[in-house]
């Protein structure tokens, strides 16, 4: 019956979720944090009034088949909205049932089904947005107002009995530390990242006989697996730490911070010298020439015309290379630089799956976080297009 | 006002001027002409040092250019070209405000300097102010482009080829709009084109350039009655000077007062060039003219066209 459905996209989404809820457990309950759990499904949670959860459910089925209008989508978008943060509080709240009555060191995991139906919600809730003809600010806002319930919900203890929040309470020092090293890292490298790349940019854009050669060299370091990079430059930093000691007293190493920030800076510098070079090429000669005709000096038709230009496509360089670098700081820790990603390979390591969430789940939201904010910010920049 | 003396300027080893010397007078129009490669934009751009010459003499206001400083001589000239240049982060008003901003007018004065320029070229102060240039037609985007180049009050208006990227009939609405903007303002106008009719109608004084030289300087009339040399000729185009001629003079000049003509009647302020179409496809020998108000004052006939009468 084709005819009947008006939205293929949402009855696709919902066949997947839908497949998901019945076929892959919600949530696993283990008897300790090693050991594999016994899953249990979504429907078997939906006792009592927990059952009201169904009633999204239903209007997201609805949505399928009503007449595609403004509103429609509207409902849509809330509805999928509402799910994510009830499947949350859901999760949490079976975790507190079941943990009061099984033995104390059982733990309740988030399952298959869980992950599936947040992916395919969020999915869900973005294509309603775009139907409904609310653009990225609006993602933007609806994101944000879906964080600030969930992180409602874990300051309220509500999901305290997730394994998560549990393998969190055990290393909350531990946890902070590195949550804070890996944004020092992050730090660290895209700010002198930005102090090189923007100029250099800028002078190859001026000189472009040396671009082809400078875009060759960024383009091969970016081919060197990140951990070759890291181990390429243990031996000679190790060796400068030990002829000049002052830099050595400094921190400067074979390992920990000093060679994860050089590496990281070297794979950062394309995105940005590139976007800088495209930036600057974007503004039109003719814009150019009758700024100069009408008499701004050079410094003037810099900052009043090519920056302001190029600056769109500037700050979506820096973006990527943000997201970039947040995801390449996890692979640091191998080399003792510290970070979130120290976290994840101790839970590796151990077969600790909530570990390894635990340390992944915060490089997912920053990078997420770091991504709506500098589109925001294009945004805002880039009213003139 | 602007004095070139015998400049020359080479690029590489091509001579793109070879002793050039002209003289621009207080509101005059002047349109330098010739064909592609001539080193009309050349010389154009070496009035506001666009262009650097090489040899010879420039003088503005009797200073030479080389004594001010770039910035200055060009916020005191100002310069249209034919891909317009706007700057297209800018709403329409702050593109007209650039050079006043520079020169660091008070705000209520440049504002009142925008309203005044959108209304003296026909675009609607309310309605254009807070647009971008992405939004204006190709047309509405040069009117700009001449505000801003307006917006200073420079004492002389430099345009390379402003107009060639439009449509004919928005090429003609800004010819008519800039020739009223050169009696009403009084400004000085050096304007460059290769389009010989733009220049016979625009121009005071035409300039006719060729590989750098100077071919020959003169009004519209003096060019096509009596052109210097073979080259002028051609490059007005020979088999239609005496149609160009016609283009130059209204049907005022030539009416009999005296008469009363027959069919529709025709204005006074139509070229003969016009008029001659008129009489071709009416087939008629005589025709009715009126003045502006609609009054009949006689009549033309066909014969004037070829030698007035007096």
């Amino acid at each position: 019956m084709p005819t009947l459905i008006r939205n293929r996209v949402l009855a696709t989404l919902v066949v997947m979720a839908a497949a998901a809820a019945f076929w892959m457990a919600f949530v696993a309950l283990a008897p300790n944090r090693l050991m594999h759990g016994t899953g249990i499904g979504l429907t078997d949670l939906m006792q009592g009034w927990r059952g009201v959860i169904v009633v999204p459910m239903l209007l997201l089925c609805i949505g399928i088949f009503m007449r595609p209008t403004w509103r429609t989508n509207l409902m849509v978008a809330l509805a999928g909205s509402l799910l994510v943060v009830a499947l949350v509080w859901l999760a949490g709240d079976e975790a507190t049932r079941l943990s009061a009555a099984e033995p104390k060191l059982s733990r309740v995991s988030l399952g298959g089904a869980f992950w599936v139906l947040l992916v395919v919600l969020g999915l869900a809730v973005v294509d309603a947005l775009q139907r409904a003809g609310l653009g990225a600010l609006w993602q933007v806002v609806v994101g944000a107002a879906i964080v600030a319930l969930v992180v409602g919900l874990v300051a309220s203890g509500e999901l305290d009995q997730l394994s998560l929040l549990k393998e969190y309470a055990n290393r909350q020092d531990v946890f902070h530390t590195a949550l804070l090293r890996h944004l020092q890292i992050v730090g660290a490298t895209v700010v002198p990242t930005l102090v090189i790349g923007v100029p250099l940019g800028w002078a190859l854009f001026r000189t472009e006989r040396f671009a082809p050669a400078a875009f060759a060299i960024l383009n091969m370091i970016q081919t060197v697996p990140s951990i070759a990079l890291f181990g390429l430059l243990i031996a000679p930093l190790a060796l400068l730490a030990a002829t000049v000691p002052w830099l050595g007293q400094l921190g400067v190493g074979g390992i920990g911070l000093a060679p994860a920030v050089i590496a990281l800076t070297l794979y950062a510098l394309l995105p940005i010298v590139r976007s800088t070079v495209a930036g600057l090429g974007q503004v039109p000669r003719s814009v150019i020439e009758a700024a100069a005709g009408m008499g701004l000096t050079p410094r003037q038709i810099f900052w009043k015309v090519q920056a302001p230009i190029a600056l769109p496509l500037l700050l979506s360089g820096i973006r990527i290379t943000t997201v970039q670098t947040i995801g390449l700081a996890v692979v640091a820790a191998l080399i003792g630089a510290g970070g979130l990603g120290s976290i994840m390979f101790q839970g590796l390591l151990s077969s600790a799956l909530d570990l390894v969430l635990l340390g992944v789940l915060p490089v997912v939201a920053m990078a997420v976080t770091v991504d709506a904010v500098f589109r925001f910010m294009t945004l805002m920049v880039d009213r003139s297009h | 006002m602007i004095e070139l003396q015998h400049v020359s300027k080479a690029f590489g080893r091509t001579k793109a001027i070879d002793d050039l010397s002209l003289t621009v007078r207080q509101g005059e129009f002047i349109v330098l002409i010739g064909s592609s490669g001539c080193g009309k934009s050349t010389t154009l751009r070496m009035m506001n040092r666009l262009v650097e010459h090489d040899s010879g003499r420039i003088l503005f206001e009797g200073q030479e250019i080389r004594g001010f400083k770039p910035q200055d001589i060009r916020r005191r000239m100002g310069y249209v070209i034919q891909s317009v240049g706007l700057f297209p982060h800018w709403t329409v008003e702050r593109n007209i405000a650039t050079v006043p901003e520079l020169l660091q007018w008070p705000r209520p004065r440049i504002r009142d300097r925008v309203t005044e320029l959108l209304q003296l070229l026909d675009l609607d102060p309310a309605l254009f102010r807070g647009r971008y240039p992405h939004q204006l037609s190709g047309g509405q985007q040069q009117r700009v482009g001449v505000a801003r180049a307006l917006a200073g009050d420079p004492e002389v208006l430099l345009m390379d080829e402003p107009f060639g990227a439009l449509d004919p009939l928005t090429r003609l609405a800004l010819q008519k709009e800039l020739a009223r903007i050169h009696i009403v303002s009084g400004k000085t106008i050096v304007l460059v084109t290769h389009d010989i009719d733009e220049a016979l109608h625009l121009a005071t004084r035409v300039v006719l350039l060729d590989h750098g030289r100077l071919v020959q300087s003169g009004t519209p009339l003096q060019i096509l009655a009596h052109p210097a040399s073979e080259f002028v000729t051609d490059f007005v185009g020979r088999s239609e000077v005496g149609i160009k001629l016609l283009g130059l003079q209204t049907v005022a000049s030539r009416v009999r007062r005296n008469e009363s003509g027959e069919g529709a009647p025709v204005a006074d302020s139509l070229t003969l060039r016009e008029a001659l179409s008129v009489f071709v496809t009416r087939q008629v020998e005589r025709l009715a003219v009126v003045d502006g108000d609609g009054q009949a004052i006689g009549c033309l006939h066909l014969s004037d066209l070829v030698k007035s009468r007096e």
